[in-house]
């Protein structure tokens, strides 16, 4: 551990009630400053790390340290984060102002600190004016600011956001999302970011943390995780995919539908049955001789920035292409794409994933 | 056509307002007017402000405030508790359930558990304290009478409790309020309406109660409700009777009107 290391998990594992858990022997780190996104589908525990982090509820076993120091058993009111909730969870008896300095006073602060705190906090989230606004007279965005405000005028090492975006509407997202990394690179705190949303994640974070099941399935940079998924589910939840069966020869060299492909992947045993991916976006379309693959166009669909093509090959596997080019239904075309494109995955019953591992 | 029915539909409602509600009240009103000797005045009303009735007044104001009191401390507390139990609805069943027992009954029963010679002064004397006078006490009225209202102030609140976001009890929490400060800033003032109804729903009865203060304070507790009472079964002074009940009910409408939810 380093003196970077704010919060680490020691094999925490989560249940409720006897059943399975909701976290399975979860280790990992956080370091100060950094955005981090917890990304999973719903149930895969990533909301039960932040209940945790916050100290709604404590772990089954396991350990929790916060600045070296074990806090399982510290109740919330005591610790040096705070959240932004789902909901907003904002006091619908008290205005916006007094929604703010919630936790000012109750740490007991002069009245002009308050006062000026507030206001500073409010003018961070651009709702300078609104302070004597009562909470319904406000729109969803502007809830989700003076929660934000609620949160950072307390000063936490740590900000916890539960999907604060899912609420609003598109646009309103895509703002809120800028707004929020600007803010974490202006506050300098870390923000743990709970999402289920892929693009989300990719276009907010530092580092990524994608959960399945209960368990880390993997933890990089969003390229690291975009680029070299390491397992089926995380290449097929983070965008689209294009996952066919393989087997590695040797180093360097991997087949798949019948044919020989160079590759950048090394490391595994000779013939080892993997999994082999390719982004739709890294195929490109050719004419059947000069491509690595031939397939057959099924159906297009115009996207906007691109088409997305379906196409299927001789085996009846299914190929997605972005491509700005267009194709004719029923052409037979030639699919190109380069040695880097391949992502070369081990078949998941093999693979133990989890950060742990790495370190 | 169409709004003739509805009109219709209104009927049963119009009639039961005018015959139970409308029509009493200004027979009552009426009634006030009259002296014992059945002669119009405003006799009555000058009696009225006399000590004796203002001080009648004031102990039934006074018992209705403590009833209400001691209901609401126990109330809220064991709504609270009862939100956070797993079989929520069984446990309120189990508290409304003395409600549907006839009051009566019930005051009877406290008769037997209070007598002299009951399972209270048993108790008692096992504990070494001896045998002592309960029954016809400001003690044993105020108890019984919490006892039949403490379901109608928990209800409300319940219903307050359940009705809470909990994700708000987290977010005081998270911002670092102790249970306490939670409690007193997010959980009283967001249950405050229920509060409101429970203290409405016990105050008003407790105002006009009157076979209680017979049976279990014997004639040491005479309330606004026992002088009515009083007025038209025994002294036949009925504008004396009427004049007291509308006092009482400019008293409700009061008191409806601060606890009411005015948004």
């Amino acid at each position: 551990m380093n003196n970077k290391t704010i919060i680490r998990f020691e094999q925490v594992t989560k249940k409720y009630d006897d059943d399975l858990p909701v976290l399975d022997n979860v280790s990992f780190e956080i370091e100060r400053g950094k955005f981090y996104t917890l990304l999973g589908p719903s149930g895969c525990g990533k909301t039960t790390i932040l209940r945790l982090i916050a100290g709604f509820t404590e772990p089954t076993s396991g350990t929790i340290y916060f600045n070296g120091k074990n806090i399982n058993h510290v109740t919330p009111n005591k610790r040096q984060v705070n959240t932004v909730f789902q909901d907003y969870a904002l006091f619908p008896h008290l205005n916006v102002f007094e929604n703010v300095a919630f936790g000012l006073r109750i740490k007991k602060m002069k009245k002009d600190i308050i006062e000026q705190k507030v206001k500073d906090a409010l003018r961070f989230v651009n709702l300078s004016g609104y302070e004597q606004r009562n909470i319904q007279e406000m729109s969803g965005g502007q809830r989700q600011r003076v929660a934000i405000a609620r949160a950072i005028v307390n000063e936490p090492e740590v900000l916890l956001l539960d999907e604060p975006l899912s609420a609003l509407d598109l646009k309103l997202r895509t703002e809120m999302q800028y707004e929020l990394r600007e803010l974490q690179r202006r506050l300098g705190i870390t923000f743990i970011f709970v999402t289920h949303d892929q693009e989300e994640a990719l276009a907010m974070s530092d580092e990524i943390f994608v959960l399945n099941k209960g368990k880390i399935q993997q933890s990089g940079t969003p390229k690291d995780i975009y680029d070299e998924p390491v397992n089926r589910f995380v290449a097929d939840f983070i965008g689209e995919s294009n996952i066919v069966a393989g087997k590695m020869i040797q180093d360097y060299l991997v087949e798949f539908v019948g044919k020989q492909f160079e590759c950048v992947d090394k490391g595994f045993a000779p013939n080892e049955d993997v999994e082999v991916v390719i982004r739709p976006e890294d195929l490109e379309i050719t004419t059947p001789e000069k491509g690595k693959l031939k397939v057959y166009v099924d159906s297009q669909l115009f996207r906007g920035v691109h088409y997305e093509i379906c196409c299927y090959d001789k085996d009846g596997n299914e190929w997605l292409v972005h491509s700005t080019k267009k194709a004719e239904v029923g052409d037979e075309i030639g699919l190109y794409f380069e040695p880097e494109a391949i992502h070369v995955m081990r078949l998941e019953e093999n693979s133990r994933i989890g950060v742990a591992d790495e370190k | 056509m169409k709004s003739n029915i509805r009109a219709l539909y209104f009927l049963p409602y119009v009639l039961w307002i005018l015959l139970f509600v409308v029509v009493p009240i200004l027979l009552i009103i009426y009634y006030s007017f009259f002296n014992i000797e059945g002669t119009f005045s405003f006799e009555n009303y000058e009696k009225f402000f006399t000590p004796v009735y203002l001080k009648m007044a004031l102990s039934s104001f006074w018992y209705a405030f403590l009833i209400t009191a001691f209901s609401l401390l126990i109330a809220y507390p064991t709504a609270l508790l009862l939100t956070k139990t797993k079989h929520k609805q069984l446990w309120l069943l189990l508290i409304i359930l003395p409600m549907w027992i006839n009051l009566l009954l019930k005051a009877y029963a406290f008769l037997g558990i209070f007598g002299t010679y009951g399972i209270a002064n048993h108790f008692l004397e096992l504990i070494g304290v001896g045998a002592k006078q309960i029954l016809f006490t400001d003690f044993s009225f105020v108890f019984v009478s919490v006892y039949i209202f403490v379901p109608f102030m928990i209800l409300p609140i319940f219903n307050a409790l359940e009705k809470l976001n909990p994700t708000l009890v987290d977010a005081a929490k998270d911002l670092g309020a102790s249970p306490w400060i939670t409690f007193r800033r997010v959980i009283f003032p967001l249950t405050l309406d229920g509060v409101k109804s429970g203290c409405q729903a016990v105050f008003i009865p407790a105002l006009s109660l009157f076979m209680i203060t017979r049976l279990i304070a014997g004639n040491r507790v005479i309330t606004l409700g026992t002088a009515i009472e009083q007025h038209f079964l025994v002294t036949q002074n009925w504008g004396m009777g009427a004049t007291i009940a509308v006092f009482l009910i400019i008293a409700m409408v009061i008191i409806m009107f601060l606890t009411g939810n005015r948004k």
